[in-house]
């Protein structure tokens, strides 16, 4: 598909990786072109933005994202991180994203323990970053979230900072799902270019494959914005 | 051959939830008496030669970075266990 927009944007593939084709499908939904990325290649081919997916990478094995961190890949993701290109991750990508230290906090089980996968409530808590700014702050959403270690924890200084800072991007709406520390859901970095989350916009996208919403039964296309949001993000950069 | 053991346990402040799971099972095979479980990694590291100083530098390092994620766990240990 064409790309009317022009932006391209990467989606990493890690050995355990789910939801890159439903990640590259949201891009192009959006208007770019996705660029498969290989998480053993070192070439960012020139993307404009990444999106890292969710699944297990490495099995989760040791922690969640705690080998595929140290991937090729994810050292030249993390260096143009701190350059200022806009990276989104999701649910594992959240969890990789900790572990490389470019979100602070960290992914354990959820308190429950068990797998959760349902239709979730977020509140947008921050709408000016790269992959936000399509939202109204204060708009309440509804994507999935699927994932057995989903609980954020962070130390309180920490959690006060990520406040302070209005770096809360995204927490749970009604009871927490999971446990997670002032029922945060996702966060972004200061500058706003990377952002971490564990629900999965990618799969509310295309009404008919989404979650019910007051348009009809799986009508719901609240996902969409993160990747119109990036790509507006880049036009007027 | 050498090794080293690597211990790792989660932060005392952070919840605990397979520790949780343990703990609640424990009664239901009559041990009644254990009032808390908290459940850690042991990694054992091989090296061709003895444990030297040098290698028990190098498992500590190892222990910190990869091992361990310092937001969530301690590492309690790194030790010759040759």
């Amino acid at each position: 598909m064409a790309a009317a927009t022009g932006a391209r944007i990467g989606v990493v593939t890690f050995p355990g990786t789910l939801d890159d084709r439903d990640a590259a499908r949201a891009v192009r939904l959006a208007g770019a072109e996705a660029v498969a990325l290989w998480h053993a290649d070192d070439d960012l081919q020139g993307v404009d933005a990444v999106v890292l997916p969710g699944g297990f990478s490495y099995g989760d094995y040791l922690r969640a994202g705690a080998i595929a961190r140290f991937a090729p890949m994810m050292d030249k993701i993390v260096d143009a991180a701190h350059g200022g290109l806009p990276v989104l991750g999701i649910c594992n990508g959240f969890q990789l994203l900790t572990e490389s230290h470019l979100l602070p906090g960290s992914m354990i089980k959820n308190n429950h323990l068990h797998f959760i996968c349902r239709e979730q409530v977020l509140t947008v808590e921050n709408a000016s970053t790269v992959w936000t700014n399509e939202y109204a702050a204060g708009e309440r959403i509804t994507i999935p979230l699927k994932n057995q270690d989903g609980q954020y924890v962070a130390d309180e200084r920490t959690l006060d900072e990520l406040e302070g800072e209005g770096r809360v991007a995204f927490r749970y709406e009604g009871v927490n799902p999971n446990g997670s520390r002032r029922g945060i859901a996702g966060i972004t970095n200061a500058r706003g270019n990377v952002v971490g989350l564990m629900p999965h916009p990618e799969h509310a996208v295309e009404a008919g494959f989404g979650p019910d919403s007051e348009h009809g039964a799986k009508a719901g296309t609240d996902g969409l914005r993160f990747f119109t949001s990036v790509i507006a993000s880049l036009v007027h950069a | 051959m050498g090794r080293v053991v690597v211990d790792v346990m989660p932060k005392p402040e952070i919840l605990d939830p397979q520790g949780k799971a343990v703990v609640g099972a424990l009664p239901r095979l009559g041990f009644t008496q254990f009032t808390s479980v908290r459940q850690g990694k042991r990694f054992e590291l091989e090296v061709e030669g003895p444990v030297t100083p040098e290698i028990l530098a190098a498992a500590q390092q190892a222990a910190e970075t990869l091992l361990s994620n310092p937001v969530i766990e301690d590492v309690v240990r790194v030790a010759d266990a040759s």
